[in-house]
């Protein structure tokens, strides 16, 4: 009988029944009424995204426990609310959010703008640390023409990033 | 700046509205960008969105373009102030909902506008009247950019800005238009025009945002996605799509006027008549009178010149403004006694429409 169905989320009697056709697949849903409303099934402009959520929680992907060393967000986190806990969560649930990114957007690659100041400040930072960690260890190993010129690249860095970076 | 002083003085979208194109109320772009080394807000701890505050703010509040501007936190601010902000566009209705943590920064002349802890760490917004994407995206771009010197934001080379929500990852641009469509919401093409926009990926919403209704015939229309196109993309391809709707409502202006002049000048007399001379007036039906005033200035029917007040009106028959220009609180039945009032005597300045004079 049609309404001996449990809700998929959360098993409780289901009473929002829901069809939809993506890339020419059916897909049935049917939740309970808490469940639905904290999905947004019932804010059509919300719609699109709750079921490519529902979609990811009822087929279980192989990501389905991953979590975020960072932050200690987990998927379930994610089902629940749709968002990530931090910026290296992108880095952890890769597997949950590559099959989503290809219904919601134009390409699954950045193609606009780069904060180029930003990333020339950083990648400097990341050669002034591997540059530091060049020199201790050539200091350690007593190759002291190596240590020089480590110590001048170090010299030259600092000089670059004191003046205002040109993007 | 304070609180206060902003209120009462004009905002950016009451009163430059010498506008080319009138159809287009309010050109609009916010970005979302994250500092890397914070959790997002609705997962980092309370003592985390402080200094993400403290940090934003203070990098916000340096920048040339928030000069004399107004910096608070959103605690500080009561929920009337908060309302009238939301009314003016200025903020969203769930940064006000933020517990602890959240900030906003807005310039002297109310175009610029970041607000600080609400789903990302930085929703950075500007917006100007009229259809302007051009100078909107080269003033937001170029504010984006000064800010990066001061913070490091959460960046992917493969997915761009990050964002709390992957529907806004990559660029975390959200472009939008505020139309005001009253020939094609009477003769029922609207309902046409939202599935059309829906498929190229567009979104409409009503006059405020998410879950609003359109009253007024007031909608806004927004690019959705915002990975895998570049920003001059995005803002090029919602344009093109604006520029067709333009021409649709042009167009069922035309036909209105054509097949039925009597019944369109009908509607705009019986507004006038009800603006001039009513009593009680929510603010719905307030805003469906004003926007048929609005549509009898394009047609020639009002003076030009009263654009610029019925666009203010749009905002100060809202209850919060409505309620601020009262100074006291009331309830919803005695505001619509005050906002009646108000109407009234501003439309008795108003000279009475000259039918003849509508442009076929």
């Amino acid at each position: 009988m049609a309404n001996s169905l449990k809700c998929d989320l959360c098993s409780k009697p289901a009473t929002v029944h829901l069809t939809q056709i993506v890339n020419s697949k059916i897909h049935k849903v049917d939740l309970c009424e808490a469940c639905a409303q904290a999905k947004g099934v019932t804010d059509p402009s919300g719609f699109s995204l709750a079921d490519l959520l529902l979609k990811a929680s009822l087929n279980p992907e192989p990501a389905g426990d991953a979590r975020c060393e960072t932050c200690g967000f987990t998927s379930q986190d994610f089902k629940k609310t749709g968002r990530f806990g931090c910026p290296s969560c992108y880095g952890y649930f890769g597997a949950l959010l590559e099959p989503m990114l290809e219904t919601m957007h134009k390409g699954g690659t950045h193609t606009g703008k780069i904060p180029q100041r930003a990333m020339a400040r950083k990648s400097l930072y990341e050669r002034l640390t591997r540059l530091e960690t060049d020199l201790d260890q050539a200091i350690k190993a007593e190759r002291y023409e190596d240590a020089a010129r480590y110590r001048d690249e170090i010299t030259q860095v600092r000089t670059t990033t004191s003046r205002k970076p040109d993007a | 700046m304070k609180i206060n002083e902003l209120i009462e003085s004009h905002s950016e979208l009451t009163d430059t509205a010498a506008s080319k194109c009138a159809v287009v109320l309010m050109t609009r772009i916010r970005l979302a960008r994250n500092l890397a080394a914070q959790p997002f807000p609705g997962w980092a701890k309370e003592v985390q969105k402080r200094e993400t505050r403290d940090q934003c703010m203070q990098a916000v509040a340096s920048l040339p373009q928030m000069k004399r501007g107004l910096a608070l936190p959103v605690e500080s601010l009561d929920e009337l102030q908060k309302q009238i902000l939301v009314e003016r566009h200025l903020i969203s209705r769930e940064l006000c909902h933020a517990k602890a943590g959240a900030g906003i920064v807005i310039s002297k002349d109310q175009s610029c506008v970041v607000m600080v802890n609400e789903e990302d760490h930085l929703r950075i917004q500007v917006l100007r009247a009229g259809f302007q994407f051009k100078k909107v995206w080269s003033t937001i771009n170029a504010l984006d950019t000064e800010l990066e010197e001061h913070i490091d934001y959460a960046f992917s080379p493969k997915f761009g800005y990050l964002s709390a929500c992957p529907t806004n990852i990559g660029t975390g641009i959200r472009a939008s238009a505020m139309m005001h469509l009253p020939a094609l919401v009477i003769s029922s093409q609207m309902e046409k025009v939202v599935r059309a926009v829906n498929q190229l990926g567009m979104a409409v919403r009503g006059l405020f945002g998410e879950g609003s209704d359109a009253s007024g015939s007031i909608f806004q229309i927004s690019n959705q996605t915002t990975l895998g196109e570049s920003e001059e993309g995005i803002i090029k391809h919602l344009h093109s799509v604006l520029t067709t709707i333009v021409e649709q409502e042009l167009n069922a202006r035309e036909k209105l006027l054509e097949s039925d002049p009597n019944k369109l000048f009908d509607k705009i007399g019986r507004a006038f008549g009800i603006l001039q001379s009513g009593h009680l007036l929510n603010s719905g039906e307030a805003m469906n009178l004003l926007s048929l005033i609005r549509l009898g200035i394009d047609l020639g029917i009002f003076a030009d010149g009263q654009r610029a007040v019925i666009d203010r009106l749009f905002i100060e028959c809202q209850p919060g403004h409505v309620q601020h220009a009262a100074k006291g609180a009331f309830d919803p039945g005695q505001r619509d006694v005050l906002r009646a009032g108000r109407l009234r005597s501003e439309f008795a300045k108003v000279a009475a429409p000259d039918f003849n004079n509508a442009a076929r």
